[in-house]
Order: structure tokens, then sequence, then C-alpha cells
């Protein structure tokens, strides 16, 4: 019973530190909270017993984002404008109603922790019992990743392989980017 | 050269063993948390750490641009060449029952090289991303140091 | 704390705090200009709601999904099947967009949306 409340607490540092990202406006301090935001969500799946899950948001999340956002703020600026106060209470109202209609929509929902809920009926059974006799491997989410949904598997590799080239596309070119002055004109803008 | 001393000492120090707990975590991922594309992010994360602190150039003489590019398709490859050699053993696309002489043989095969096949794309395409990132800054760091 | 509180009241609790969290996530996307953090929220949202799914796979009492002598009770291995395909997923995603980023910041100067409008609307 303790772990429920280790996961509240969780989440609550959680909703604390993405408060804290709406905020602030220096993009480095930014893009630190949200390292720290998917490490507290990375100790929130392995109290949720999903250890795999944690295993690679912690090292995908925490790891190769930061960097890649680290990266992208060398390469421009590193702090925002504030926004002006009238786009900030529409995507206020917008925020509130499509809040308002998700918790109308959880009502309905197994509690949590529920052993009768539907989605533990179906397959999952199947999976944990046939997987000993079948694959004869320990871990259930491996053997069901790569064996029992192994072409869904195939397209997330090729999804990775797209990704990598379509970066080495979008930034492969080694062209140097143009000067520009403070009105933020090339010099060929300047010369017209 | 003192300057980041305790980083470059250090790196160096733990390097190896990120790289072997990669490897660790990659053929393991059987019998506990772990698999293809923790490894290969495991993998990714040691050579990002060397670049950080080394520049870009001397990670690109040990893995040069083009081989990494190469490694990426392999990956994919592997994968899909496991499934299309249990269509040639009388099987179904990625039906590993076929492979070996013995059905959980054959799926104790086909999950190990598709999980290598895994590892490899996402450990390739994860260094391919940060130095096309960290080549182009560096890049630009040059350049600004001539405005000035 | 006895037995019928502990399942009735925190029963959709976690369930709300993970809602506020999409939101959060969902205020910092459309409320702000800068594109950096458009990206940066796209990403809190997307782990909020990999939260609100592995929630759903968990059982009272069960323990991770790996076989083991002796547990009876294992929480539901198809969620954390699919966050994990999400997951890297979501990477890409993020690595894409980071990298149209930087691109325009090469092309327009700034990476605040109502400059770029401007710099649009006036060429």
């Amino acid at each position: 019973m303790s772990d429920e409340w280790i996961i509240i607490i969780l989440m609550v540092f959680m909703a604390i530190s993405g408060v804290a990202i709406a905020r602030l406006h220096n993009l480095f301090a930014v893009v630190m909270l949200t390292g720290i935001f998917s490490l507290l969500g990375a100790a929130a799946y392995v109290v949720l017993d999903a250890v795999d899950v944690a295993f690679t948001e912690a090292a995908v999340g925490a790891g190769i984002s930061t960097v890649l956002m680290l990266g992208t703020l060398a390469l421009t600026t590193s702090e925002e404008k504030p926004t002006p106060p009238r786009h900030m209470l529409a995507a206020l109202a917008v925020v509130g109603i499509t809040g308002a209609v998700l918790l109308y929509g959880t009502l309905d929902m197994p509690h949590y922790g529920d052993p009768n809920a539907p989605v533990h009926h179906h397959v999952a059974p199947r999976y944990l019992e046939e997987s000993e006799k079948e694959i004869g491997l320990p871990n259930v989410v491996t053997s069901v990743l790569a064996s029992y949904r192994g072409y869904d598997t195939l397209g997330e590799t090729f999804v990775i392989f797209t990704a990598a080239a379509g970066v080495l596309a979008i930034l492969g070119r080694v062209r140097r980017p143009k000067r520009r002055n403070e009105r933020g004109q090339t010099t060929e803008e300047t010369l017209k | 050269m003192n300057e980041k001393l305790i980083l470059r000492v250090v790196s160096k120090f733990l390097i190896p063993y990120i790289l072997l707990f990669a490897l660790y975590v990659q053929w393991h991922g059987d019998f506990g948390p772990g698999g293809g594309f923790q490894a290969g992010v495991i993998f990714a994360a040691g050579f990002i750490l060397y670049a950080l602190i080394f520049g870009v150039a001397p990670v690109r003489e040990v893995i040069p641009a083009a081989f990494t590019r190469y490694l990426l398709a392999v990956g994919v490859l592997l994968y899909s060449s496991v499934g299309v050699a249990s269509l040639l053993m009388g099987g179904n696309f990625l039906d590993y029952n076929v492979l070996a002489h013995e059905a959980t043989h054959g799926q104790h095969i086909g999950i190990l090289l598709v999980e290598l096949g895994v590892g490899i794309t996402v450990a390739c395409a994860m260094i391919t991303i940060f130095c096309t990132f960290a080549g182009r800054a560096e890049l630009n760091a040059p350049e600004e140091e001539e405005e000035d | 704390m006895d037995v019928s509180f502990s399942y009735d009241f925190p029963g959709l609790l976690n369930y709300w705090i993970i809602v506020v969290l999409m939101m959060i996530g969902f205020y910092i996307v459309i409320a702000h200009g800068n594109l950096v953090k458009k990206i940066v929220g796209l990403n809190v949202f997307q782990v909020s709601v990999f939260l609100l799914y592995i929630t759903l796979g968990k059982i009272k009492g069960g323990t991770a999904p790996i076989l083991a002598d002796g547990i009876e009770a294992y929480s539901n291995p198809l969620p954390h099947v699919l966050i994990l395909t999400a997951i890297v997923v979501g990477v890409a995603t993020t690595a894409l967009g980071l990298a149209l980023v930087v691109r325009i910041q090469d092309a327009f100067g700034t990476i605040e949306e109502d400059e770029i409008d401007a710099i649009e609307n006036d060429a």
C-alpha cells in the first residue's frame, strides 16, 4: 500500500517540474528540468512494475533527448521571449476544457490496480501462461516484443532508421549558415 | 591541457565499462530487463560521452561516418533477413519456430538475432544523430571566432 | 488506513494527477512561441501519456513480468511492449523536430514563432 503513495508523491514532483518548465524562460534550465522530469517518470515506472520501460525511459529520455536538446541550444538561442498575456488566457481556456473532458472520461475507468479490469482478460494471460512452453524465456516483455509482436518491432526499427536518415538529410550537408545582421537580413538582402 | 582534467581522466576510466554494460544488457535481455533498444542507447551514450569531452573528430576517426551509415542499414537488414530466412525454411514471415530443429531453440535463435539487429541500428542511429548535431555546432564555433 | 479507504478513494486519483500532467504538457505546447520549448512540452506530454498506459497495466500485488518460481500475479506485459515502442518513436520524432528547428534558425535567424510569421509575411 505504501507504494501507492510513493507513486503519487513522484507524480506530484513531476507536476511541480512541469509547471517550472512552463514558467522558466532560460532554455538551458528548461532542458535540464526535462531531464529531471524523464528521470522521475522512470522512477515511477519502476514502482509500477515496468522495469523494461523504466530502463528505456531513463536511457532515452534523460540521456539522448537531453543531449540532443542541448546540442540544439548550442546551435540556436538560449533565452525565450516572454509570451504576451492574451495568448496565455486563450491557451488556459483550451487546456481547461480539454482537462475537464478528460477528467470526465476517467470516471468510467477501472480503479488503479484492479485485477478484474478488461485489459487483463484477453491476450495478456495467454502470453503470460503460454510463453514458458512456446518460447521459454523468463522476460515476457522481450518474448512479446521480439516474437509475438515481432512485426511491430520490425516497423519500429525502420522508424529509427528513417529518423537517422531524416536527420542526415536535414542537417547533413555542411553548408555554412548565412550570416545575418541585427535586423535579421542576410548579406544579399542588404545589397538589394 | 589542464582544462577538463577530471572529465578526461574519469571518462577514459568509465567508457570501457559503459560499452561492456551495453553488451551485457544486450545479451541478457532474455533474463532480466534489457534488450536491443536499451543496449543500443547505452552503447551510443559511451561514444557520445567521449565526443562531448574530446570533440567529434576523434570519434569520427574511430567510427567513420560511412561506417555508421552502413551499420544502420545492416541492423535493419539483419532483422528482415531473419524473417526471410524463416520464409525460406517453410514457415511464415518472422516465424521463428522453423529456424531450428526444435521450436523453442528456433525461438531463442530468432530472438537473439533480432535483438542484435535492433541494437546495432539503434546505436548507430543515436551516434549518427548526435555527431550530425555536434559537427554542425563545431562548424559554427570557428566561424564565430573569425567575426571577433 | 483501512482496506476499503485505500481501494475506493485513491482508485482514480492516479489518473487525475496524470491528466493534470498531460494538461501541463499541452499548455507548454500551445502557449509558448519558442520552437524548442514546444518540443519540450511535447516530451512532457508524451511521458505523461506513457504513465497513463503503464498505470492501466499495473495489478495490485503483482510484480514485474519476468517469470520466476513462486510468483502468482504478474503485471500486464502488453502496455510495456507498446510503450517501449512508443518511447523510441518519440525520441525519433524529437530528433527530427530538433533538426528542423536548427534549419529554421539558419533560414530565418530566429526560432520564435511570431518573428518567423513576421519575416514570412514581409518577404
